[in-house]
């Protein structure tokens, strides 16, 4: 029964969203927004309880055992816990949510804007070692990539012909393959519910 | 004499041209029917244009209730005759009337949640809604909400009618039509196709799994990625090092994370058996609630419980650029040796991936983000392309059930390109009427 509870919730659950998305009735639309626009908000209130449970526990653990770069869970934990206070003891006292605005502006906002600009310093070394042309695959796509970045030069009177080249290559050969992936995602994603709703992928609920 | 009777032609004719220019004079002077005399000052009023005809109202189909669709034929002065119409104004009755204080009269009512009473009216012609010249349409969408303005009640007879308004402001009213209800429907027959697409895959699928029970052999092709799991675990092991498993971005209710957790329940079983070390770090907080119970199930499964550590999967934060660094961290400080990416992923793909590659881990990626695919492919050792995500739970398991539902998804894209063959072939042929009906109305 323990393991038979579960299956029972998750079959009984996707027969009804499979059955709701057929039925445009005000009242499936309710049961839809009941369980599936509803819930998830309420659980996640609490699930976001557990993962700030669980982060902290991690920090301290590793400040304990003086685990590798440990001091770094320190400047974690202060995050976490200055940040909340400010967040929550801001509401009703106005000079500390002027102290979150201003911790959120200047120290989250340049660190992620850093880890993104990252990305640039990424894609360069990633083209590099995607366009070296050892085989004839290779080459095919690196004159497709110069080709498609070529279409933002200004080349005089070439800059017609590449442009239209650069299209056809988007338009054509990239979007053909693109939908055949999407068409194999969609196609696993009705097989992928269906194992899961019938009960027959249950990995997750560990051994039969 | 003569000079006599020409001075009498001259004065006669002169007097005949005066008699016509003052009988002119006076019919210009006299008020035309469209014209008025307001203090000697002469506005022009344009005549009315002419009304629309044939206004039809159904209930909309395949929708929960509560709007109307309208058609109509526009009126002979609107993109013709004198091209006078500047927009159509639709009208309705009866109306909800309110904010009132108390109950009115005996008819339906109610009370909102601010506690104002709002009810029917009957009779009263609300317009709702003015739309240019030239359409012949219109969908009147209302709210299910009873607190809300725009609240259209079901199974309440409706009348409707149009003005058509000149550029002067004069107004022509169409016939009423009505009364007409609205109410919801039990069943979307625009989605026919689609019911009789999930039976035949089902069914399908249902076969398979059959003839896999039975015993038949069914041949999957081999992926590099799903073989290369083993071996990276392997060498995790060998090396000492930790295996890092990154669920992605994606919220629990995404098919990609679902399929991610299948295989982390595989990879954890593994890892449990070799007893290497697994880390988990996890971007949103019921993604690892569900991430620790699946961990915990295959270290059960494995019979190695005890190794078990709830902080082997933990939550990191919902900010994607500083779980990016985080995991970066880990990666760098730990040396992991095999990095897992399965799942829902975006512009943190390739700084992890990046990342990984030069920590010298062995890296198996999967995501279904077409976006996403080309950095994984560049910066990872493998990588799943969109369905073979779904598919490398199966082929983890060897479980002769979970490949009879992927041999049924292979017959399903034969079916598919078959479909798409016979309507390039109508499309070239110009078969619209092959085309048209297998149309899909949602």
């Amino acid at each position: 029964m323990k393991r038979q509870f579960p299956l029972i919730i998750i079959f009984s659950c996707g027969l009804f969203m499979v059955v709701q998305y057929f039925v445009p009735h005000e009242k499936s639309e309710f049961f839809y927004e009941f369980i599936a626009l509803d819930w998830p908000p309420i659980i996640g209130v609490f699930a976001l309880m557990l993962g700030v449970i669980s982060l902290t526990r991690v920090s301290i653990t590793r400040i304990r055992r003086k685990t590798e770069a440990w001091r770094y869970s320190i400047v974690t934990l202060i995050g976490l816990f200055v940040m909340s206070a400010f967040g929550v003891i801001g509401h009703h006292y106005p000079p500390l949510s002027t102290a979150f605005d201003w911790s959120f502006n200047n120290i989250m906002i340049p660190i992620s804007a850093t880890m993104f600009s990252l990305l640039a310093f990424f894609i360069a070394s990633a083209a590099y070692r995607a366009f070296r042309a050892r085989s004839v695959l290779a080459s095919i796509l690196l004159v497709a990539a110069i080709i498609v970045m070529m279409r933002f030069f200004p080349l005089g009177p070439l800059t017609s012909v590449v442009g239209k080249t650069s299209d056809w290559i988007l338009n054509v050969p990239n979007l053909a393959a693109k939908r055949a992936i999407l068409i194999g995602v969609g196609l696993g994603i009705v097989s992928t519910a269906m194992k899961v709703v019938l009960g027959i992928e249950r990995s997750y609920l560990g051994k039969d | 004499m003569r000079t006599t009777h020409c001075w009498i032609c001259i004065a006669a004719t002169v007097f005949i041209c005066c008699v016509l220019s003052l009988s002119a004079a006076a019919q210009v002077d006299e008020p035309h029917s469209d014209t008025l005399i307001v203090d000697s000052t002469t506005i022009i009023v344009e005549p009315p244009p002419a009304p629309i005809s044939n206004l039809q109202v159904v209930d909309l189909p395949n929708d929960h209730g509560h709007a109307f669709h309208l058609t109509w034929n526009i009126s002979a002065d609107d993109l013709g005759g004198r091209n006078n119409v500047l927009q159509y104004r639709i009208l309705r009755t009866p109306g909800w009337a309110g904010p009132l204080t108390e109950p009115q009269g005996d008819g339906p009512q109610w009370r909102n949640e601010q506690g104002t009473w709002w009810h029917l009216v009957e009779g009263v012609w609300d317009t709702i809604a003015s739309i240019p010249a030239g359409t012949a349409e219109y969908f009147n969408r209302g709210g299910k909400a009873r607190e809300g303005n725009d609240y259209s009640p079901d199974d309440v007879g409706f009348s409707f009618k149009i003005l058509s308004v000149g550029t002067g402001g004069a107004v022509s009213e169409s016939a009423i039509f009505g009364p007409v209800e609205s109410s919801g429907q039990w069943y979307h027959t625009g989605k026919t196709w689609v019911v009789l697409a999930v039976l035949i895959f089902g069914g399908l699928m249902l076969t398979m799994v059959r003839l896999a029970r039975g015993g038949r052999e069914l041949y999957i092709r081999p992926l590099a990625g799903i073989n290369a799991v083993d071996e990276a675990i392997g060498r995790a092991t060998e090396m000492g090092r930790p295996i890092l498993y990154v669920l992605g971005l994606g919220a629990p209710d995404e098919i990609a994370t679902i399929a991610s957790f299948t295989i982390l329940s595989r990879v954890a079983k593994k890892v449990a058996e070799y007893q290497t070390e697994l880390i988990v770090p996890c971007y949103d907080s019921i993604v690892m609630t569900i991430a620790q119970e699946t961990v915990k199930q295959a270290y059960i499964d494995a019979g190695r419980v005890d190794d078990y550590n709830e902080d082997m999967v933990y939550f990191v934060t919902q900010n994607q650029f500083a779980y990016v660094a985080a995991v970066n961290g880990v990666m760098l400080r730990r040396q992991t040796a095999t990095n897992f990416y399965l799942g829902v992923f975006y512009a943190e793909s390739l700084i992890l991936a990046e990342t990984g590659s030069l920590a010298g881990s062995i890296q198996i990626s999967g995501t279904d983000r077409v976006t996403q695919l080309p950095f994984f492919v560049v910066a990872c050792d493998y990588t799943l392309i969109g369905e073979e995500l779904y598919a490398a739970s199966a082929y983890l398991g060897r479980e002769p059930i979970l490949l009879g539902t992927l041999k049924a998804q292979d017959y399903a894209k034969a079916l598919l390109l078959v479909a798409m063959v016979i309507g390039v072939i109508a499309g070239i042929l110009n078969l619209g009427w092959l085309t048209d009906y297998f149309a899909l109305n949602i």
